[in-house]
């Protein structure tokens, strides 16, 4: 007879925001797998309404600590879209600078306080430096160049207070940024010093068959700008997202899936980013993917955490060179002139992509919101990830099953706080 | 000074309800101060940070995020028993965050218009801080909090005596650093004037005027304030809107964008 298991995790630890899994195992097959939200539901989409659209960045920003500056560009992208503006060359690059200023944050929290512990066996990061004094300390002082840098540009390092809707409102001065080039250059050669050590890492072996997807730009390793590309031919604007993604309502969970239409789940994040623009890498970043031997595309999502590692160079070797030769712009900011208008933008947030949608009324208010988050779009995903485990998991004792399935999790960094505001809670009664 | 015998590290926790996790990333930013603080303090439950969770209780109970959910209001009872330093840290723990909107709003009509099955959802009409539940030792304010205010707290709570923290407005920090006014220079609407400092007067350092995230200083004359904010051309939205984000669940601010909020139909 097959007997039936069920795991449970109540309360997922290392990752940003409160869930939980439960795994229901038939044999070595998982009848159920549903990752559950509890964090409770904050209706920022509910009451943007009404608000002005130049509100937004900030408001928005407090739907994630951890990733705050993505929600202001997609905001500003938005609004900015919306009215037909366009930023300037210089604004364009502070933008940048401050959002690798937010990768470098949030992939280094999660490469070395979030992931590591989980491939070294440690409970915390705290743990592992007493074994690993050396690397925590480089760590945080890694991560500290990282919030330096969103300080300097956007004023303090959890939601900025500079960013607005046609730029800034007060340009960086010339030395404060100038003076972060060189710790961004150390953060840059620290990182690649560890892809080795990374690279040693035991990887459980996963293999899933995900559509990638991500911005893709022209020229540059996407932040703000680029076309909606994936690993199977999709390449589409930004404003046609609607018209192929759509958000479903899964049965069996109440949780609201963003999906490809007619074809179903995908990836996005650091794993698809680099796939899908491998080739706008700079060399000391493309030097780091040679080193770490992850093979693009990847198929093993446990190996994004090397991918993390690369952006963490590509984002630092960048913000260096911005850094090195800023010179303050004469105008921090466009007018913005209000109007009626629907507009949307796709940003890449250190998680994957996301995408907000706005439109206005004359006087420029909200009229209504939209909001896919990255960790929407990954959660299908996830959950696929659990199943193609199952074998494995129901194959280990309970606790190390339980440690794998959160593992498998923590692969994609998830966001769970920001999830909140469209996930809808199932209330069982059994 | 002799080592004393080695006695067991005060336990920390860290508590989450509904928020953004900033303000609990605030200490893992502290990356100066983190291995001094595990060195002082067994960080005893911190699930953002750490797989290894201790029950209570605690010495220090830091919460993060305000009260919107029935089961997040029955759990602080236990909560306050098993802790027994209660700090609330940031905005949506100390006045209900930006989610305190709901409070001034139809719920049923704002949970529609985000979800079609509202009635499924666990959640609160309204959006409270802890201590309007519970009795807190200490609120630190801000969205998010001040490291450095974060740290002089949990100091002062190693050390059992209260936290020396500033009261005084933003505008009044203004002053004293000299920064250049926004409103009299630029034209631009600022809740410095009736705004508790924290943040060393950030906005106005980058040209901008106070949003009032740190909620309202200890006597906010808002009323004296609403001549000032008509002179620069805020209208009645404006200055709703103003008063209507991260400490709107604060009574001073939410008196003020309610009677400023349009009449609807
Ligand atoms: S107070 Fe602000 S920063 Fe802190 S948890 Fe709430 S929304 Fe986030
Ligand atoms: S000036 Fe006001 S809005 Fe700006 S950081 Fe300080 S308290 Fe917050």
């Amino acid at each position: 007879m097959t007997t039936t298991r069920t795991l449970s995790v109540e309360l997922l630890t290392r990752v940003e925001g409160e869930g939980s899994l439960h795994i229901v195992l038939r044999g070595d097959v998982a009848e159920s797998v549903e990752l559950r939200i509890f964090e409770p539901p904050r209706f920022f989409e509910g009451f943007l309404r009404g608000r002005s659209a130049l509100e937004t960045p900030d408001i928005t920003a407090r739907i994630c600590g951890i990733c705050p500056v993505a929600y202001q560009m997609s905001a500003c992208g938005a609004v900015e879209d919306a009215l037909g503006i366009t930023v300037s060359d210089e604004i364009r690059s502070l933008r940048r600078l401050l959002y690798a200023g937010e990768w470098l944050e949030s992939h280094l929290l999660h490469i070395f306080f979030l992931h590591a512990p989980d491939f070294l066996g440690y409970s915390d990061a705290l743990a592992m430096a007493g074994d690993h004094p050396e690397r925590v300390r480089a760590a945080l002082r890694m991560k500290k160049a990282g919030n330096a840098l969103v300080t300097a540009v956007g004023g303090r390092e959890i939601h900025p207070i500079n960013v607005k809707v046609g730029g800034f409102f007060r340009a960086p001065e010339r030395e404060a940024v100038r003076s972060l080039a060189p710790e961004l250059a150390w953060l840059r050669d620290e990182m690649a010093s560890c892809i080795d050590w990374l690279a040693s890492f035991e990887y459980p072996s996963l293999s899933t068959d995900h559509e990638l997807v991500a911005l893709r730009h022209e020229t540059d390793y996407p932040y703000c700008e680029g076309r909606v590309v994936s690993s199977r031919g999709l390449d589409i604007a930004v404003t046609e997202y609607e018209d192929v993604f759509e958000e479903q309502q899964v049965s069996r969970s109440t949780a609201l899936h963003s999906v490809i239409r007619e074809r179903g789940g995908y990836v996005c994040g650091p794993l698809a980013r680099l796939s899908l623009n491998q080739d706008h890498l700079r060399p000391a970043a493309r030097d780091a993917l040679k080193r770490s031997g992850l093979k693009l595309p990847c198929d093993n999502p446990f190996r994004s955490i090397l991918a993390r590692a690369v952006e963490v160079i590509q984002a630092a070797d960048e913000a260096a060179a911005l850094c090195a030769r800023y010179e303050p712009p004469a105008a921090c900011a466009v007018a913005v002139p209000l109007a009626a208008g629907v507009g949307r933008a796709a940003t890449e947030a250190p998680r994957g992509l996301l995408f907000h949608r706005y439109e206005l009324d004359d006087s420029g208010s909200l009229k209504s919101a939209k909001i896919v988050p990255p960790t929407s779009q990954n959660q299908k995903s996830i959950e696929d990830d659990l199943r193609v485990l199952a074998p494995e998991l129901a194959r280990l004792p309970e606790a190390e099953a339980r440690v794998l399935a959160e593992h498998a999790i923590r692969n994609y960094d998830p966001c769970i706080s920001c999830s909140t505001h469209f996930l809808e809670l199932r209330i069982e009664r059994q | 000074m002799p080592t004393p015998k080695p006695k067991p590290k005060p336990k920390l926790a860290v508590i989450k309800l509904a928020s953004c996790d900033g303000c609990q990333l605030s200490l893992l930013d502290c990356e100066d101060e983190l291995l001094a603080v595990a060195g002082a303090l067994d960080i005893a439950y911190f699930p953002e940070a750490s797989s290894r969770l201790l029950k209570g209780p605690y010495d220090v109970t830091l919460v993060e995020g305000s009260v919107t959910t029935a089961a997040d209001r029955e759990r602080l009872a236990a909560l306050r028993r098993e802790s027994r330093l209660l700090i609330t840290i940031g905005a949506c723990a100390t006045s209900g965050g930006i989610q305190a909107l709901r409070n001034f709003q139809s719920y049923p009509e704002l949970a529609r218009s985000v979800y079609a099955h509202p009635e499924y959802l666990d959640s609160l009409a309204t959006s409270s801080g802890v201590a309007e539940h519970i009795p807190v030792d200490y609120e630190l304010r801000g969205c998010p909090v001040d490291k450095s205010q974060l740290l002089e707290v949990l100091i002062a709570a190693l050390h059992g005596r209260a936290p020396r923290l500033p009261r005084h407005s933003v505008c009044l920090e203004c002053k004293r650093r000299g920064v250049v006014c926004v409103t009299v220079a630029h034209g631009t609407p600022c809740l410095g004037p009736v705004t508790q400092t924290g943040c060393g007067a950030l906005c106005p350092r980058f040209s901008r005027g106070c949003f009032g995230c740190f909620g309202p200083s200890d006597t906010p004359r808002v009323q004296a304030l609403a001549p000032v904010l008509a002179s620069v051309g805020a209208t009645d939205t404006d200055v709703a809107r103003l008063y209507g984000t991260f400490n709107v669940g604060a009574p001073a601010f939410g008196d003020e964008h309610r009677v400023r909020l349009p009449v609807v139909e």
